[in-house]
């Protein structure tokens, strides 16, 4: 396999450092995403959502904003729900950086839509607002592309087929005599 | 006129944030699981490495005039115009840079569901 064997070399050059090669028993025997890692995506997903909720919540309350008084997004911050609203946001852009860590950006990126389908199902079954048969549809195709993606593969990138065999990529570097 | 100023702030953010989710994807295939790095060298050593990153932090950048483009394309036109064109266009964007750029493999399978997101995202969010 001529091609993969070139990606691996060059993956190492652009790697850099050595140490990248080094990859845990625990990533090696587990190339599937297992349910720490669910619990990560749960977390982009869910995170997303109650942040986006608390932050429009709170900027409601302290009133709009306009570009000639951007001082008005200091007072916003000591509204408590765009507070908590920002951290929420922290949190998910920390879960959603873990996910991209180890799966595709087009395997995580669903996850993120999938906060949609759970607000509005909030605002059904929690604030019993009338959600229209088109948003009923919206939900309906977020939900199937999800389960789409969910039933592929994790990582598909050439670049980290080598990450998940390092002895392999180490032979292949050995063998086209490319030093690290 | 004002839809086109609204239109080119819309393309401004579907641009930036694809760029910018590219370039944080591709830092954190650098910086590698980070589960793992976690168990081996700690917390620290999992935030110093994402942080030196150049890639993280163009990506941040490119984040932050997403975030812009949103205000001035809100300051133009409607939000339930603004958010799902800018929402379902970033999916199918990133689907093909992912693709060109992530050399993800983005096989049929992909492609449906990044339409179907997309679609989603569009009746939700309007």
């Amino acid at each position: 396999m001529p091609e993969p064997a070139l990606s691996e070399v060059e993956g190492c050059l652009c790697g850099g450092k050595p140490q990248k090669l080094v990859v845990t028993s625990a990533s090696l025997s587990n190339p599937q995403v297992n349910f720490r890692k669910y619990l990560v995506l749960a977390g982009v997903t869910v995170f997303a959502a109650a942040g986006d909720s608390m932050l429009s919540h709170g900027m409601k309350q302290t009133g709009s904003i306009s570009l000639n008084h951007l001082q008005g997004v200091i007072f916003a911050i000591l509204n408590p729900w765009v507070a908590i609203g920002i951290l929420l946001l922290l949190a998910f852009f920390a879960a959603y950086m873990t996910a991209l860590s180890w799966a595709d950006l087009t395997y995580v990126l669903p996850a993120t839509s999938l906060g949609y389908v759970l607000l509005a199902l909030a605002a059904r079954f929690v604030l019993h607002e009338h959600v229209s048969p088109l948003r009923w549809l919206g939900i309906a195709l977020i939900t199937g592309g999800v389960g789409f993606i969910a039933g592929g593969p994790a990582l598909t990138e050439h670049h980290d087929h080598k990450l998940a065999e390092p002895d392999e990529a180490r032979a292949t570097v050995a063998a086209s005599g490319v030093e690290l | 006129m004002k839809a086109l100023y609204t239109w080119s702030a819309i393309l401004a953010i579907v641009f930036a944030s694809v760029v910018g989710d590219v370039l944080l994807a591709h830092a954190m295939k650098q910086v590698g699981d980070v589960g793992a790095l976690w168990r081996r060298a700690g917390l620290l050593a999992v935030i110093r490495r994402t942080l030196g990153n150049p890639n993280f932090l163009f990506g941040v950048m490119a984040m932050a005039v997403a975030f812009f483009s949103l205000l001035f394309a809100l300051s133009w036109g409607d939000v339930s115009l603004v958010a799902p064109a800018a929402a379902s266009l970033t999916f199918i964007g990133n689907a093909v840079a992912a693709k060109i750029f992530l050399h993800e493999r983005v096989d049929r399978r992909r492609w449906i569901a990044a339409s179907l997101v997309a679609g989603g995202v569009a009746l939700l969010a309007g």
